[in-house]
């Protein structure tokens, strides 16, 4: 998907500079655009590694283990068909921790191995349960305490305040999370287990 | 309400500077060790986005220098301002559950034209951290354990994403917009 679609901004653009005879113009965006680039990434050098070596700590003083057992019962209520003790459950939780405190690696094998508990659980293997619905749809949903990267970014730009959207980003990330489970629960009435990957 | 999230906001990064080193102090853990070992973990991300950087950037600057940009915006403008999305988050919108490192790109784009706290920039920040790459999530979560009838959950992935970005739109404007 994202190849054609990079594709087709490529080709849009240079036949819109064809077409309106400018088309020096695509040369140039093309160098200044690279460059950019290059200087956004150096910028981000910096706040970005402060980030993970401050994550770095937090994984290894078991913080995630903590937050764990902090959103334990809303898992258990999110996921009625595992069973209380099925290693399912701690591996969602284990992932969903891991999201939350943006632990960018560790998210998708986390996600992954939840994936795999839940397959063990699911009758037919080639549809997906109800559970892994919710869980894919939560995890799409974007689990957000501290948007680390979105911090750097903005103190690259030179940002007068770069965590001023901390709080904003919060109150976002809890809507779109809700949304995700409230169309999950309404989607699944209404399903004809129709849509394939 | 609004102080709260400022409160927040001003707050989250003093605090969690302090208390996680606390609590790694606590626990043992060799704390500057492991805040080396993380940063260098740290550098290597940075360095690996840059091909990703490239190819967005080049593609966005055509794309908009071009004029492109505005054909697309100015035809999607009557749906997507109804709803409440700013025409110059258009694109963001587009591309954030296709591609992370392109959404990445337009993000950065975005603030270096409009500038990081101007309205636009706080929103488009907003909207980046509080949604997710959905197709990359489903494309690789389904995909490892082979389950091909996915069901509802992209419909449903894709409302939550909606909802990200409307009421990313709607809590900046009600926080920083006078």
């Amino acid at each position: 998907m994202i190849n054609i679609i990079w594709f087709a901004m490529l080709a849009c653009g240079v036949l819109a500079a064809a077409v309106n005879g400018d088309i020096q113009t695509v040369t140039r965006a093309t160098i200044s655009g690279a460059e950019d680039a290059v200087k956004t990434a150096f910028n981000l050098i910096g706040v970005i590694a402060l980030w993970s070596g401050l994550i770095k700590i937090a994984e290894d003083a078991g913080l995630m283990q903590l937050l764990a057992k902090l959103i334990q019962p809303l898992a258990r209520a999110l996921f009625p068909e595992v069973p209380r003790d099925h290693p399912a459950i701690g591996a969602i939780i284990l992932s969903m921790s891991a999201n939350l405190l943006g632990l960018g690696n560790a998210c998708t094998p986390l996600g992954i191995k939840a994936m795999e508990e839940l397959q063990k659980l699911n009758a037919s293997k080639e549809t997906a349960s109800n559970s892994m619905c919710t869980f894919v749809a939560i995890t799409a949903s974007s689990l957000t305490l501290i948007p680390t990267t979105v911090i750097a970014l903005r103190a690259a730009a030179k940002s007068v305040n770069p965590t001023a959207i901390v709080g904003t980003t919060i109150v976002a990330t809890a809507a779109s999370t809700m949304a995700a489970i409230v169309a999950d629960y309404l989607f699944r009435k209404t399903d004809r287990g129709g849509m394939k990957l | 309400m609004i102080s709260v999230i400022n409160f927040i906001s001003a707050w989250a990064v003093p605090a969690l500077l302090i208390i996680i080193p606390l609590i790694g102090i606590a626990r043992k853990v060799p704390v500057y060790e492991s805040f080396v070992q993380g940063a260098k973990e740290g550098f290597t991300t940075a360095v690996r986005i840059i091909p990703f950087l490239v190819a967005m950037f080049v593609a966005i600057r055509i794309f908009q220098q071009t004029g492109m940009m505005q054909y697309l915006v100015d035809l999607l403008s009557p749906v997507t301002s109804r709803i409440g999305i700013p025409d110059e988050l258009i694109p963001l919108a587009l591309i954030r559950p296709l591609s992370g490192s392109g959404a990445l790109g337009m993000l950065a784009a975005i603030i270096k034209a409009h500038g990081p706290d101007s309205l636009t920039g706080l929103i488009a920040s907003t909207m980046q951290g509080s949604t997710e790459t959905t197709f990359y999530v489903l494309t690789v979560y389904f995909g490892a354990v082979g389950v091909r009838k996915i069901r509802h959950s992209l419909p449903a992935a894709l409302v939550s994403d909606l909802a990200g970005f409307l009421v990313s739109t709607y809590i900046v404007y009600l926080v920083f917009g006078q």
